[in-house]
């Protein structure tokens, strides 16, 4: 399950902020911001891709960085929010 | 305001064909007419737009003798004053142009005399006798002025197509251009986007003779040291604003012997110059505006409060999406930069509509928010500057919500991320400190070239050259100082006068006239406590306060909108013009090697899943940056930069003195 979740959320972010270039693929812990893979608004179409793909609801006050900030917070926070298991995507 | 060319030459005298060609690709700068000059050693070509003298400017033009020769672009508005003192120094003038007053300025004062113009100009002078050529630009670049050297010759034109009339001068893209446009949003001078092609930088003057060729400043930017500077009382300053600008816009306005009109942007910046200006005319004045068939983008409800307010009649333009497209490679073809922004394309449609309603001169507000405070970037290096000085205060990492509300997709709504966007990079000793956020998103458009692209662009030093440049003692000077000279260094001479200013009004044959670039406003603004421009996070203090009776309440308070237009959205609907698809197609993208084909694929697959909106900020410039590229690539690299109705302007004035012109 959890790898699972990674891998779609890995496979998002290469296909839509780095348009198919697997060679930046972050790495689990690496910023997304720091990395310059995320702009300040690039978040939002995160928060979306989160909340379509996953049918979970992001608050404002989980758009926070121990959220989102990297591909293993990222991980971590879906699994919390579909404890029962993932939505039939 | 002109187009002005030409070259000197240890070799053959300079040939026709290439003079009038030269001329012929500046048409557009000068519709009214045309004229060169020829000798053994050199030749100056002038294409006209007759605005001062119509009758008498006619260009090239000479002192008494004969001996001193000069092709001018610009307006040198305090012409009048300089040519009673020059007469009173015993010159005579033949004319009543400013043209004339450079020449015998320069014959008394050699290169003091461009400290004493207030102005905006690109100015060739060729000087018989010495057989020296002499190149100067304005203080802060309205005016363009590019060169080339090519073995034993020096050719100069206000365009860089014009310069590729000569078949001898290669035409290829410079990687180290291209870092610099994907770091600051454009070259920074004497750089441009063409390996070998170089522009005067803004302030400089530049000689060539039999010693070779050699440029210094005549002025340059600077800044009071924080906390010395001369007058720290508001009111006094706003006094001495109010003074400075009512007389720079007088002047740029009854300097003229045809009609001047002014643009409204809907903003502080342009109510106050139109404002100022009505009250020289008896006639209603023109006023002249742009509106957004998109609302995100419109301002139409405060410009026509502000021409109802001031009376004047009002045209305006409404400009959709579609129109942005169809005339990008236009814009391209006038800008010969890449662009990250569309914003210049419906500058050009407005500089049409004033063309078409009769007008060649406008009155703008471009340079306000450079010279006095208004842009975010500074608002944004503030509450940076707060955050080196008390990292965990929560209080003051919350200001970063107040940044940019005016965006839909304000980083506001992840205000946890937009304090981390924002608060990478800080360091408080860092000179370039303001910038490093757009420096750093911008540089992720590298990320979309190729590797051997990739690879040549990292030759650049980009941005440590441009820090180096930075003077010893701006380590002294207010943060908010420091700023502004990045701003005025980079963006705008670069992008906001050029390609957003004299191109786009050029294409048209329309000039402009900035009454906050005036010299001594920018000699007043420099030396104002950093407090009276950017009052905590309130831009442009002291001008609000200066015409606070001047503007209506709603346009004095409204948020600051900036000039923005529709990005991706203008190219990425399915009613897109044919040339968006062709010059982002595989074969395309692959014959001109830059950018990765994978990935334009796929930024244009995301873009146009829906229409090019809700795109970010990155995303929306890297879109701009390739299509601007490849018609960059297309229009002068793969073409020439010529177009096959280029002919000279009629009349033309020749003047052959060459052995072979002589009878």
């Amino acid at each position: 399950m959890e790898q699972q979740v990674r891998s779609r959320i890995i496979s998002f972010i290469v296909s839509n902020f780095l348009f198919g270039d697997e060679s930046r693929s972050p790495r689990d812990d690496e910023s997304l911001l720091e990395s310059g893979i995320l702009d300040s608004t690039g978040i939002l179409e995160l928060i979306q891709f989160l909340e379509t793909d996953f049918g979970i609801e992001v608050a404002d006050s989980d758009t926070v960085p121990d959220n989102l900030g990297t591909v293993a917070n990222l991980t971590r926070f879906v699994l919390a929010r579909t404890a029962d298991g993932l939505p039939s995507a | 305001m002109c187009g002005i060319c030409g070259l000197v030459t240890g070799g053959p005298p300079p040939e026709m064909d290439l003079l009038l060609g030269m001329m012929a690709r500046l048409k557009h700068r000068g519709p009214d007419g045309s004229g060169y000059l020829r000798d053994e050693g050199a030749g100056l070509g002038h294409t006209r737009l007759a605005i001062v003298d119509t009758a008498g400017g006619a260009q090239p033009l000479s002192n008494e003798d004969g001996s001193l020769w000069i092709s001018f672009n610009g307006e040198i508005f305090n012409y009048v004053e300089l040519a009673a003192e020059l007469r009173a120094r015993g010159h005579r003038f033949r004319t009543a142009s400013d043209t004339e007053v450079i020449v015998h300025a320069w014959e008394e004062w050699g290169e003091q005399a461009f400290n004493r113009f207030n102005g905006q100009w690109a100015v060739a002078l060729w000087d018989r006798t010495r057989r020296q050529l002499v190149l100067s630009r304005d203080r802060l670049g309205v005016r363009p002025l590019y060169y080339a050297h090519n073995g034993d010759r020096l050719v100069f034109a206000s365009e860089i197509k014009a310069l590729f009339a000569d078949p001898a001068i290669p035409r290829v893209l410079d990687p180290v251009g291209l870092n610099e446009t994907f770091t600051y949003w454009s070259t920074v001078a004497p750089r441009t986007p063409f390996t070998g092609i170089q522009q005067l930088e803004p302030g400089h003057v530049a000689i060539m003779d039999a010693d070779g060729f050699r440029s210094h400043p005549y002025w340059s930017i600077d800044f009071p040291l924080r906390g010395e500077e001369p007058c720290q009382d508001t009111q006094a300053n706003a006094d001495a604003l109010r003074e400075r600008l009512v007389e720079a816009s007088r002047l740029r306005f009854v300097r003229s012997d045809v009609p001047v009109g002014a643009y409204l942007s809907g903003g502080i910046d342009s109510a106050v110059t139109a404002a100022v200006v009505t009250r020289y005319t008896d006639a209603p004045l023109d006023t002249f505006s742009l509106r957004f068939a998109d609302a995100e983008f419109d301002e139409g409800r405060y410009q026509q409060l502000m021409a109802a307010r001031l009376g004047t009649r009002h045209h305006d333009v409404v400009v959709s999406e579609r129109e942005i497209a169809d005339v990008f490679p236009q814009v391209i073809r006038h800008a010969e930069a890449p662009l990250l922004r569309a914003a210049p394309a419906p500058l050009f449609l407005l500089s049409r509509l004033v063309r078409d309603s009769g007008y060649k001169v406008v009155v703008t507000g471009e340079g306000a928010d450079e010279v006095l405070g208004g842009y975010d970037i500074y608002r944004e290096a503030r509450v940076r500057q707060f955050w080196t000085r008390d990292p965990s205060s929560e209080v003051r990492g919350r200001a970063a919500e107040l940044l940019y509300p005016w965006m839909a997709r304000s980083p506001g709504r992840a205000p946890a991320f937009a304090r981390g966007f924002f608060s990478q990079h800080l360091d408080a000793t860092d000179p370039a400190m303001s910038h490093r956020p757009r420096w750093q998103s911008t540089a992720a458009l590298k990320n979309l070239l190729t590797e051997d692209a990739r690879a040549a662009c990292s030759v650049g030093a980009a941005p440590d050259d441009l820090i180096a440049r930075m003077p010893a003692h701006s380590g002294e000077w207010d943060q908010l100082s420091r700023a502004q000279w990045l701003e005025m260094t980079t963006l705008l001479p670069g992008y906001i006068l050029a390609s957003q200013g004299d191109r786009m009004l050029m294409a048209n044959s329309v000039e402009g006239r900035f009454p906050f670039l005036d010299a001594e406003v920018v000699a007043l603004a420099n030396m104002l406590p950093a407090r009276h421009k950017l009052l905590g996070l309130e831009e442009k203090y002291l001008l609000k306060r200066a015409f606070a009776d001047v503007l209506p309440r709603e346009i004095l308070q409204r948020p600051k909108q900036p000039y923005r237009a529709p990005d991706a959205a203008s190219f990425c609907a399915p009613d897109a013009p044919d040339w968006v698809g062709d010059i982002t197609g595989a074969d395309a993208v692959t014959s001109v090697g830059l950018f990765e084909p994978r990935a334009v694929q796929g930024l244009f697959a995301k873009a146009r899943r829906n229409s090019g909106r809700d795109l970010g900020n990155t995303d929306n410039m890297r879109v701009l940056a390739i299509l601007s590229t490849q018609l960059l690539h297309h229009l002068f690299i793969a073409g020439d930069g010529g177009n096959s109705t280029d002919s000279p302007t009629t009349p033309l004035t020749a003047i052959d003195l060459t052995r072979q012109g002589q009878p």
